[in-house]
């Protein structure tokens, strides 16, 4: 119980700092969002009035403490430029955010485990130099480059997928996870490599570990030798690795949803930041503050799951 | 004499390392009977556990074993097995107790499915069974409270008790020969005469065939049958252990046990260590390997290697020009 009213306590912290210091420099660009409602062909004395009209004129701290007794009452606002709700927008981005974060890191795990387990079981072998080598020129790539050739072969040669655009689950899970295959692709073909590196890693360790001799002592086999005894007690890097990606992924794949023109938070958030809707951009960091504690919350649940020494606060060992 | 459980004939371990090979364990031969102990002891460094790890199949993956090195075990020649038939054995009819019982445990696994492991998997059991039999091997280690300990991790029980589930695991299969690799070199010295009386009366009532490797001489009296001290991946001295206590040929078993504390030595005594450093495994001197260290070393010692001979007196074998008279000291 207490670790978890530490979390919360965390949770505000982190949510307020993030806010003001988005605020804040949100504040000092030049411009406002008054310039994107009013249009190109606006006069000065136009703009001076809708600033007037949208609350602009008052000091940002006075700003600021409007916008969180709004939070505090559950109000996110409404965006200063199209008038839309902001959780309204939120709750409209969020599906396709959630299903490419899921659908990605579904991907990345299924390559990188096994990958890693043969990579460490047998290092240096040609299987392990082949994966690192492509590993490390995946990664030296832009993962929108390598999104640019999968849509080239894949959806306008082979037409296998949509080349752009989102289909809504309402739409039919087949068309759903066709319309996302790509864009998660595209994320999952970087994220493996860093996750499959630190598994090896971790893995060539225990596997130096005496328990590994003994269970080798055993005599069982390789698999069961690697699955049951090895993965488990190497798995603390790569938690805390997925971990950061999936809270990177919550806002984080603005390239890729632009790209495949995905309605996801990573757009909402870029388009609130180059109209300056202060609103739309402070909802959009505040979900993603929430987001990456919660999962913090969750990879440390995680540990204690992972080892029992961890489960009752701190290491004992005697 | 019926057929020896273990036979190891001229055993060499090699590890290239570089460009240079390091001989772990050099022509050694010995036999074991099926209900005897037999000791290895050594300095660190010395073979011993290359040598344990080369009768379980567990070597590193670039050691090498030039022949003509065979291991036999119950008249089969192991080097001829297949990588899974030899994984069969281990855990089946060779269990190996490691030095460390600390980290030989999987650290996230509960002992009860430790234990039950190598029963699952070599004889079939169910999960059940295996469970009722790993209370019993737990009681019969000395484990009070089985029922309710099988279900704790390893890092809840204590160094003794973890050696003590080690041993457990080692004795699941009903093994017929145990490797003891330095079993209670990681524990408290109250603990250590438990573990070692534990292992000498498993191994009297389960006539098991039994090698047990120590770095102390003292360890093995009256534990073992027979005794093999090696020095440089060599077997330099072997007989019956009680004959070896009362007849120390080589110097180099002399300078062991000479180096064992003793409770009646004053309280400010210096500790007898062995001067010198064991030599390089990569480029061993042309004679006795122990020259270089030994105060009774002529010019014969360090040009031809002495084999291990008997002097003829209760199978007692030593590789020495100019052995220690019997009785006298160093």
């Amino acid at each position: 119980m207490r670790f978890v009213g530490g979390k919360f306590l965390h949770l505000i912290v982190v949510i307020l700092a993030v806010t003001a210091l988005t605020f804040a420099i949100l504040d000092l660009l030049p411009g406002s969002a008054a310039y994107a409602v009013a249009g190109a062909n606006a006069s000065a004395h136009d703009i001076a009035a809708i600033q007037e009209d949208l609350g602009l004129g008052d000091p940002a701290l006075v700003r600021y403490g409007k916008w969180l007794a709004g939070v505090l009452r559950g109000d996110l606002g409404v965006s200063l430029v199209s008038g839309q709700p902001v959780a309204q927008a939120i709750a409209s981005h969020l599906p396709a955010t959630v299903e490419l974060v899921v659908l990605a890191q579904l991907f990345t795990l299924l390559v990188a485990v096994p990958v890693g387990l043969l990579s460490a079981w047998r290092v240096d072998s040609r299987f392990d130099r082949f994966c690192s080598t492509l590993g490390f020129g995946l990664t030296s790539i832009p993962g929108f480059a390598l999104a640019m050739v999968l849509v080239y072969f894949l959806a306008l040669k082979l037409k296998w997928f949509p080349a752009v655009g989102y289909a809504p689950l309402s739409a039919g899970i087949w068309p759903n996870l066709k319309s996302l295959f790509l864009p998660a692709v595209s994320l999952a073909l970087v994220e493996w490599v860093i996750l499959m590196r630190v598994l090896r890693s971790e893995l060539i360790a225990t596997l130096q570990e005496d328990f590994i001799l003994q269970a080798r002592a055993k005599g069982l086999p390789a698999w069961n030798i690697l699955l049951q005894h090895a993965l488990r007690p190497s798995l603390f890097g790569s938690l805390t690795v997925f971990g950061l990606q999936v809270g990177n992924l919550i806002g984080g794949a603005v390239i890729v949803e632009q790209l495949f023109a995905l309605p996801g938070v990573g757009r909402l958030l870029l388009a609130g930041i180059f109209a300056q809707d202060f609103a739309m951009v402070q909802g959009c960091v505040l979900l993603i503050a929430v987001a990456y504690v919660a999962i913090n919350f969750l990879v440390d649940v995680g540990y204690g799951l992972l080892d029992p020494r961890v489960r009752r606060g701190g290491f004992a060992r005697g | 004499m019926s057929e020896p459980l273990l036979v190891v004939d001229k055993l060499s371990v090699h590890l290239p390392c570089g460009d240079r090979i390091v001989r772990a364990v050099d022509e050694v031969s010995f036999t074991l009977q099926r209900g005897q102990t037999l000791a290895l002891v050594g300095e660190s460094g010395s073979g011993k556990s290359m040598l344990c790890r080369a009768i379980m199949g567990l070597l590193p993956g670039r050691a090498r074993l030039p022949a003509p090195g065979r291991i036999v075990f119950a008249g089969q020649d192991l080097g001829v097995l297949k990588a899974s038939e030899r994984a069969g054995l281990c855990g089946r009819r060779i269990g190996m107790v490691l030095q460390d019982p600390l980290s030989a445990l999987n650290p996230v696994m509960k002992i009860g499915r430790q234990i039950a492991e190598p029963m699952r998997h070599h004889l079939g059991m169910t999960r059940v069974q295996a469970r009722e039999r790993s209370i019993e091997l737990l009681r019969a280690v000395g484990i009070a409270q089985a029922e309710t300990r099988i279900d704790c991790y390893p890092h809840q029980l204590s160094g003794g008790m973890r050696q003590r589930v080690v041993i457990a695991i080692a004795l699941a299969c009903e093994p017929q020969l145990l490797i003891a690799d330095e079993p209670t070199t990681a524990l408290d010295v109250t603990v250590q005469a438990e573990i070692l009386d534990l292992l000498a009366r498993l191994q009297r009532e389960r006539n098991m065939a039994m090698i047990l490797v120590s770095h102390n001489l003292g360890v093995v009296a009256g534990r073992a049958h027979e005794t093999a001290v090696m020095y440089a991946g060599r077997v330099v001295e072997q007989a019956p252990t009680a004959e070896l206590f009362a007849r120390m040929r080589m110097r180099y078993t002399r300078a062991l046990f000479d180096a064992i504390p003793r409770l009646d030595d004053p309280a400010q005594a210096m500790l007898t260590a062995i001067g010198g450093q064991s030599p390089d495994l990569a480029a061993l001197p042309g004679g006795c390997s122990f020259a270089p260290r030994c105060a009774r070393a002529e010019e014969r010692c360090s040009d031809q290697a002495p084999m291990l001979v008997s002097d003829g007196h209760a199978r007692h074998r030593y590789a020495c020009w100019f052995p220690c008279a019997v009785g006298a000291t160093a």
